[in-house]
């Protein structure tokens, strides 16, 4: 089956992207394809390269990474959300691209189901 | 048409999950996760709602989050089956849409 | 082109609002989201419960917090053929309001009509 995963807050006030995180891998484990994890709110705060988490805390940013680089998951971070907040491409993670909010309602369109995480 | 309903916040702290259940409709399933966890304890003041709803609709609660939060999966309301990630995305599935109540 | 890109795929959307505006970005963003959807002719619905409501109360007036008072922007959904917005009739009651407070047309449903129109969606979307 086909997942579209809308993620609305950023990395580490809420536990939205980690429960997404754990959605996609136990779904990309489970056979499953992850057709996109669109980013949206404060969500693209998930895409920033300039992350340091301390050592002993997961990493949520290099999570999403190591996900789209195993699984070829399309990380798309929304444009206009982005510019907000200041993540525009030179703030972006390897991984993550930036696009428009259409490619979540394409997301919407193509997938079989889609799941929110937010708060 | 069935529904996978979830909800990540307390009873205690927002109306996310009463709100959810007044628009369940027979036959859908609610997940509880993250905060809303501690709605699927037996003994609080919410659990009588919830042995209400359980007649109606399948609730599930993930094991990670009650587990994160010290409580322990043995104590949660007859009715309501603990699950794990892969059983959440088994759900996802099997009901055609997914609502999450933010 | 949509649709050929799409390929024709039509589907039952549903943006749900349960958020009071300004407080926090959802509102504002979720309209955004509504806006944007409407470049893809999908069978769009806007629903308002809880305090959604809010978002479309009349007489909404930002000058003071330095907002953008982005209110008359649903008024203006109607012209992107966006036509179909629910409101609570509970939640109006709950809140002590009427039709009469909201800024756009709606159709007021029970909430029993809501949960089941709810039950009719292939994608839901809420922040």
């Amino acid at each position: 089956m086909k997942f579209g995963i809308l993620v609305n807050e950023g990395p580490y006030n809420h536990q939205a992207s980690d429960s997404a995180y754990q959605f996609a891998k136990a779904a990309l484990e489970k056979g499953h394809e992850i057709f996109r994890v669109f980013f949206y709110y404060d969500g693209v705060l998930n895409a920033t390269k300039h992350s340091e988490p301390p050592s002993d805390d997961r990493n949520v940013i290099k999570n999403w990474q190591k996900l789209a680089e195993d699984h070829k998951v399309d990380l798309v971070v929304c444009v206009a959300a982005g510019l907000r907040r200041g993540i525009v491409e030179s703030s972006l993670a390897p991984g993550f691209r930036i696009s428009g909010l259409g490619q979540l309602i394409e997301s919407g369109i193509q997938c079989d189901r889609m799941v929110t995480f937010g708060d | 048409m069935s529904i996978l309903h979830t909800v990540n916040k307390s009873p205690f702290e927002r109306s996310n999950l009463d709100s959810c259940l007044k628009h369940a409709n027979q036959g859908d399933s609610v997940l509880l996760l993250e905060d809303a966890v501690v709605a699927a304890i037996a003994g609080t003041a919410f659990a009588a709602r919830l042995t209400d709803a359980a007649k109606m609709v399948k609730l599930c609660v993930l094991g990670a989050d009650l587990k994160a939060r010290g409580l322990d999966p043995a104590k949660v309301i007859d009715g309501v089956a603990v699950v794990d990630y892969a059983a959440f995305v088994d759900m996802a599935a099997a009901n055609n849409a997914v609502h999450a109540w933010l | 082109m949509e649709e050929d890109f799409e390929g024709g795929i039509v589907k039952k959307f549903m943006y749900v609002n349960r958020k009071a505006p300004y407080g926090t970005v959802y509102a504002l963003e979720v309209l955004e989201m509504v806006l944007i959807s409407a470049a893809f002719d999908q069978d769009v619905h806007v629903a308002f419960l809880d305090d959604g409501i809010y978002q479309i109360k009349k007489g909404q007036d930002t000058k003071e917090l330095g907002h953008k008072n982005f209110s008359p922007t649903y008024r203006a959904l109607e012209g992107y053929d966006i036509e179909k917005l629910y409101v609570e009739q509970e939640s109006l009651d709950e809140r002590g309001l009427t039709e009469a407070d909201l800024l756009v047309p709606v159709e007021v449903i029970s909430r029993a009509e809501m949960a089941k129109l709810m039950g009719e969606m292939d994608v839901i979307l809420t922040a």
